[in-house]
């Protein structure tokens, strides 16, 4: 009998332990919110999966019956490591339990791709220890990635080389990976551009002014709104970079930076957010700085941000020069809006000034396209009727 | 309502917001956001507990004047017709 999966029709029904993060290489299961029996729709949260930095919902990608559970709470467990069987509608599968399954033999050939296959090569990566997380559990270039850094982490490269004081908290420690790792390996560019939010503070405020205190907007959803409509016009900006390649995403998710009361930030993603409304930017805003601050994200939040937007304005900052987060391939920073001279017309005056960067991978694109990006943002919050 | 009232429901709206901190602590001049790093969100919110305990909207044309704590008790005081609010 296969040791690892025997397949009783085409359609697969695993559930396996997510990838939250480019840092993450394994999780701790916290709970089920589902039993054998029950049935599951696509997008329903069944798990909660404990990461370095928070608590996070899982939903399951499948519609069925919940066949097994495989992993029990406080399991920790790879990237990749089957969690349960799903009796997908139409056929079943079952895999076989971690603990039941036999080692692979030493002949046995690693599935992997040609790209992960070179860089394991690169880095001296031994593939076989590596727990694959693409179709099929198929080794990706990404994987072999985590495990070089995790090996890196593992063994000191020099004697000399300073000892913590203490351990580095789980928070702290994924924010380091994936920054590290952002670079190492994304050349950033920057540019940088004014913007009068004269009209745009205008305009919220007579919009705020007919709503009550609770369905009030504040500025940064204007801002999340300009970028939305700016990555439309210049998508390169809007995406990942993954095997050397820019995959551009139809949709924009942005991935929104919420710095937690505890330390550390989580940056859930507001799904779909170009076809959103200023006020539905807004009240999705609201929804993830809640959820976040209150350890309630869901995975698809936390994986699919196609770009990262900070705002660090609340704190006095005026120019934020943000690292990428990888895969992503830009991020946007706004500082705090500031009354400045400004010349208008050759007439001196003066306006609320905010100051927004964009950090962009001068791989996916070039400095022009990024003028042209943070140009369109520029236009639409000087022009709010425009948003 | 009394000045203690008016106190005891920005205590209870802060620690909604902010429970890890003690808002006791607060020194009365102190600014409010920055000494419990409440950022506008958090703000708002904080605005949105106070209108629901003391039924006053907060309109953001006032924010510049309900920057400390004393501030904000001289503010909802005259807003509730309490007048003057010493000892904040």
């Amino acid at each position: 009998m296969p040791q690892q999966l025997k397949k009783w029709s085409d359609l697969m029904g695993e559930f396996r332990m997510p990838s939250l993060g480019a840092d993450m290489t394994e999780g701790t299961l916290v709970q089920w919110n589902v039993k054998p029996g029950d049935s599951v729709r696509r997008g329903d949260i069944i798990a909660i999966v404990g990461t370095e930095k928070a608590d996070i919902e899982v939903e399951v990608y499948e519609t069925g019956v919940i066949e097994t559970l495989i992993a029990k709470p406080g399991d920790k467990l790879p990237v990749g490591t089957p969690l349960a069987v799903i009796q997908v509608e139409g056929g079943a599968v079952v895999i076989v339990p971690p603990s039941e399954q036999a080692p692979p033999t030493p002949a046995a050939r690693v599935r992997a791709s040609p790209m992960a296959r070179k860089m394991a090569q690169e880095l001296g990566v031994d593939l076989k220890k590596i727990q694959g997380t693409g179709p099929q559990g198929v080794i990706e270039k990404r994987d072999v990635e985590l495990a070089a850094q995790t090996q890196v982490r593992a063994v000191p490269t020099s004697a000399e080389a300073p000892t913590p004081s203490k351990p580095i908290e789980g928070m702290r420690h994924a924010i380091a990976m994936a920054m590290a790792r952002s670079n190492r390996e994304i050349p950033h560019y920057y540019l940088s551009i004014q913007i009068d939010m004269s009209k745009a503070l205008h305009w919220l405020d007579q919009f705020n002014q007919q709503r009550s205190i609770e369905n009030r907007i504040l500025p940064v959803a204007l801002l999340l709104k300009a970028v939305a409509r700016g990555l439309v016009q210049v998508p390169e900006l809007n995406g990942y970079w993954i095997d050397d390649q820019l995959k551009p995403s139809p949709e924009v998710h942005l991935g929104v930076a919420i710095s937690l009361r505890h330390g550390g930030l989580m940056i859930p993603a507001i799904h779909a957010a170009h076809q959103k409304s200023v006020e539905a930017l807004m009240e999705a805003l609201r929804d993830v700085i809640t959820r976040a601050r209150s350890g309630r994200l869901r995975g698809s939040e936390i994986t699919e941000g196609t770009i990262t937007v900070t705002n660090l304005g609340d704190l006095g900052v005026e120019t934020v020069y943000g690292v990428i987060y990888p895969p992503q391939v830009a991020l946007v920073g706004f500082g705090k809006i500031v009354e400045r001279p400004w010349a208008d017309h050759g007439m001196l005056g003066v306006r609320p000034v905010l100051t927004a960067t964009l950090a962009a991978d001068h791989r996916a694109t070039d400095g022009h396209r990024g003028a042209q990006f943070m140009e369109t943002i520029r236009h639409l919050l000087e022009e709010p009727e425009s948003l | 309502m009394t000045e203690n009232g008016i106190r005891q429901a920005i205590f209870d709206s802060l620690r909604k917001i902010a429970p890890e901190a003690d808002p006791q602590k607060l020194r009365p001049d102190e600014d409010l956001r920055q000494a419990l790093d409440i950022d506008s969100f958090d703000f708002l919110n904080f605005l949105i507990g106070l209108h629901a305990r003391l039924g006053i909207q907060i309109p953001e044309s006032d924010y510049t004047q309900i920057t400390t704590l004393s501030a904000l008790l001289r503010y909802l005081s005259l807003r509730l017709g309490g007048g003057s609010t010493e000892g904040s």
